[in-house]
């Protein structure tokens, strides 16, 4: 501990209007290290690293780099002194080729033009270094989230970051993807850069990093070793308190009748015969690998892209459902991975993002609105989901991620949809938040809906799950009872076809 | 799981985006087919130079819209700037009596000026650009009556300046092809502003601006000064464009202007310029401004009414931006 450390910030104050986002928060970096910066949404890691990153400038405190105190006051004079940061919300230019895009600001010149040429070759270096193979020249737009992702990452390596800061960089990656990006944190490591590590994911954590530094509302909760600490202990400095893990207590569903069932659905490869059906006051967990077709069944079943054959059955009717629109009139409500985009109105306030699909509900005499009607349904839905939010006025974009969620869900709710689909239900929502999600869920089940959870976290789905369908490649490999273990789960993920022929032959 | 789902084949964007310009160009073709079989007139060498002549203005004025536009701006301005810029010309060659490269400089600069000015106000004081520039058609408009007395200024006191659009350094060479020297201009803005957009760091700021602003300024880039930079060329190249008028008309003509930003934006659309920016190419734009210009001259000479020549320009507007949607959907 001799050594100075590469970065040192020290009572670091940040306050927004109406958010003091940061109160005297502290975050040491030593070179060649990979440090993890953990804490719920909201409690201030963005923030903190933005402010090192010069986007914000802090209120208070102070920044010594390499032991010396700097003044960082843009992002330019961050990369001039080595400080490379990779954002959550990917900061690329989709009309732009993948070297435009890394080379922006600092485009090699030749006679003050352009020259592309040379721009093309430094990118091919990058990427070579990377092992990646990609196209300078191919753009941005066409690239996958995962290639997009890679494609910041060759940013900020462009710019010999001797601090680089990543900000969730494997919310959008696969497996693969995620190894790939180890063995170049792990060289960047060698070679001495220190690297900032935000994720929600613990057992990334583990593998990649060598301390965990905790945030809880703006404030340094404590340092930790990242090998040696067990996850409950970061948990419950995340959170403030000791999660308990509870027991799953699976309800003997077996003799309600059957919600939602769907025979034979079928469409292109993405879809490839499943049938499934689920008994209200039953939670039935979807699992598979990332590409598996479960988002594609959703929203077959959902009525949001066609399909080439297959029944769906609400409450023993056989319903035709060709749009959303259908699916809605059924009772059928999904709420989508991507909420931002699909499923919250973010520029609008809490009460109208309740009601926007109920509007018929609150429209009276001459098309007007019943303004205090809508008020009143959307406070007995902040009261009941116990969304936290200062009024039902307040705008949906200012809530956090869990909140928002149970926005969307409230809105379900009152459209009356008693078959509820949930795509990654807490993609982005952090530990303390997941946890009320997932009381909320069995809270919905207990009322008598019936529910199907789409997860890529295993430990979410065997949390929730009455039942667990398990897809592979576009069919279904098998329906496990709730309570099973991730290894029959990733067993059934990972039947590829030819082992089904050989199954079905034997 | 959208991962896969979302993986479009990069080949089949370069065909798609070709594609849409290979439309807007089958297009104007398609009009001068159609136009020749149905008038001997039409394909005159005298009607074609008409053409060409009368697109010169817009077409000036639809590059300088090009530029903002790929910024995922807009300038509404355009049409009451290059009004403007005639009338400073005026100003200075007629009141004041000087020199003609002075008249044109000045034309340049007061182009500029306002442009800079425009920029200023929507990067700096943050006003979002339709207002801005919906402010500085209005300002310029009066402006140009107020300095105008409301009155045309003619230029005849200074000989060689209807030449400038009028005359033709091409008939000089080629006899046969007496192409007017605004027709000579409007391709000189064309290459120049083409120039800037593929070679300079200017035009690559200029796609990045439209592509993702936050991004670009993330990546430590001075984005206000160079948005500001692209009004003010903009704006120039309105200079230009109010010289062209001038020079056609023999006069400033303070009254006109509003209007052309219309027809040039117009242009720009159908050239296949995305008005959420990011995308968008000169040659498009000249060959929307064509299309407009064929448009006009090929119903007038079928003698359809003029109040029907706008209900088909007005159509194919939206059957343009409709191409472009469908095409978006194809990804």
């Amino acid at each position: 501990m001799a050594s100075i450390p590469l970065v040192d910030m020290v009572g670091i104050d940040k306050s927004f209007p109406g958010v003091r986002a940061l109160s005297q928060a502290r975050f040491e970096l030593k070179a060649g290290e990979v440090h993890a910066l953990m804490g719920e949404n909201g409690a201030g890691k963005s923030t903190l690293m933005k402010i090192l990153s010069g986007v914000y400038s802090r209120d208070a405190g102070e920044v010594r780099l390499n032991g010396q105190p700097v003044e960082i006051t843009s992002p330019r004079q961050a990369q001039d002194m080595g400080i490379g940061i990779i954002h959550q919300e990917l900061a690329l230019m989709r009309d732009l080729t993948a070297a435009q895009n890394i080379f922006i600001g600092r485009e090699p010149r030749r006679f003050g033009l352009l020259d592309e040429g040379a721009l093309n070759r430094a990118a091919q270096a990058i990427f070579d270094s990377m092992n990646l193979r990609l196209s300078p020249t191919v753009l941005v737009e066409s690239l996958t989230i995962a290639k997009q992702q890679m494609v910041e990452i060759a940013k900020a390596l462009s710019y010999r970051s001797r601090v680089l800061i990543m900000d969730e960089p494997t919310a959008a990656l696969n497996d693969a993807e995620i190894a790939e990006l180890f063995t170049i944190i792990n060289r960047l490591k060698a070679e001495g850069v220190g690297i900032v590590y935000i994720s929600h994911k613990m057992d990334e954590i583990k593998r990649i990093s060598d301390r965990v530094t905790v945030m809880r509302d703006g404030e340094y909760v404590g340092t930790v070793p990242a090998a040696d600490t067990p996850i409950e202990t970061i948990i419950s400095m995340m959170v403030g308190r000791t999660l308990t893990n509870e027991v799953l207590d699976i309800p003997n569903t077996a003799a309600n009748p059957v919600a939602l069932e769907v025979r034979n659905l079928n469409r292109g490869r993405d879809i490839r015969d499943v049938s499934l059906m689920v008994r209200k006051g039953e939670i039935l967990g979807l699992a598979g690998l990332m590409g598996a077709g479960r988002t594609e069944v959703a929203r077959a079943i959902f009525g949001a892209d066609p399909r080439d054959s297959g029944e769906i059955w609400v409450n023993g009717k056989r319903v035709g459902i060709s749009s959303p629109k259908d699916a809605v009139r059924s009772g059928i409500g999904y709420l989508s991975e991507d909420r931002k985009h699909f499923g919250l109105a973010t520029g609008l306030d809490v009460r109208n993002n309740i009601a926007l699909a109920s509007l018929k509900r609150f429209t009276g005499p001459g098309g007007v609105l019943d303004d205090r009607a809508m008020h009143e349904v959307a406070e007995k839905y902040i009261r009941q989901l116990t969304i936290k939010t200062p009024s039902d006025t307040q705008e949906a974009r200012l809530l956090s991620g869990g909140n928002q969620q149970k926005v969307v869900i409230a809105k379900w709710l009152l459209r009356d949809c008693d078959i509820l689909i949930f795509d990654e239900p807490t993609r982005g929502i952090d530990v303390g938040a997941k946890a009320e999600i997932y009381k909320l869920l069995n809270a919905l089940a207990e009322q008598g809906r019936a529910i199907i959870v789409i997860s890529s976290e295993l430990p979410e789905i065997l949390r929730l799950s009455h039942r667990i369908a398990v897809m592979c490649e576009g069919r279904l490999t098998g329906t496990l009872p709730g309570g099973s273990s991730q290894e029959e789960i990733m067993r059934l993920a990972t039947q590829r076809e030819a082992a089904m022929e050989v199954r079905h032959a034997g | 799981m959208t991962d896969t789902a979302a993986t479009p084949a990069k080949s089949g964007i370069r065909i798609s985006g070709a594609f849409h310009r290979l439309l807007a160009f089958s297009g104007l073709i398609a009009l001068v087919v159609v136009f020749s079989l149905a008038s001997p007139n039409f394909m005159q060498t005298q009607n074609v130079l008409a053409i060409l002549q009368a697109t010169s203005v817009n077409g000036v004025l639809a590059i300088a819209a090009t530029l903002v536009i790929i910024t995922g701006g807009i300038d509404l301005s355009v049409g009451t700037l290059m009004t403007f810029c005639a009338v400073i010309t005026g100003v200075v060659l007629t009141y004041l009596g000087l020199p003609l490269p002075l008249g044109v400089l000045a034309s340049i600069l007061a182009g500029m000026g306002c442009g800079l000015v425009s920029g200023v106000v929507i990067a700096k004081l943050k006003v979002p650009p339709f207002i801005a520039t919906l402010g500085m058609m209005l300002i310029l408009k009066g402006l140009s009556l107020v300095i105008s007395g409301t009155r045309p200024i003619y230029f005849n006191d200074t000989p060689g300046f209807d030449q400038i659009a009028r005359g033709s350094l091409v008939e000089a060479v080629l006899p046969a092809v007496p192409l007017p020297n605004g027709v000579l201009i409007l391709f000189a803005v064309a290459i120049f502003a083409a120039f800037v957009l593929s070679k300079t760091a200017l035009g690559r700021y200029t796609f990045a601006l439209g592509s993702n602003e936050e991004a670009v300024r993330l990546s430590g880039v001075n984005v206000d000064r160079w948005k500001i930079a692209v009004y003010a060329l903009a704006g120039s190249i309105c200079g230009v464009a109010g010289l062209l008028i001038a020079s056609r008309l023999n006069s400033a003509q303070p009254a006109l202007g509003q209007g052309y930003e219309l027809d040039a934006i117009a242009a720009v659309v159908i050239g296949g310029t995305s008005l959420s920016g990011g995308r968008g190419t000169v040659l498009g734009t000249l060959i929307g401004a064509l299309i407009i210009s064929v448009l006009a001259n090929g119903l007038r000479i079928l003698s359809v009414a003029q109040e029907w020549q706008t209900v088909v320009t007005g159509s194919i507007i939206i059957l343009a931006v409709y191409a472009d949607i469908l095409r978006r959907r194809t990804l």
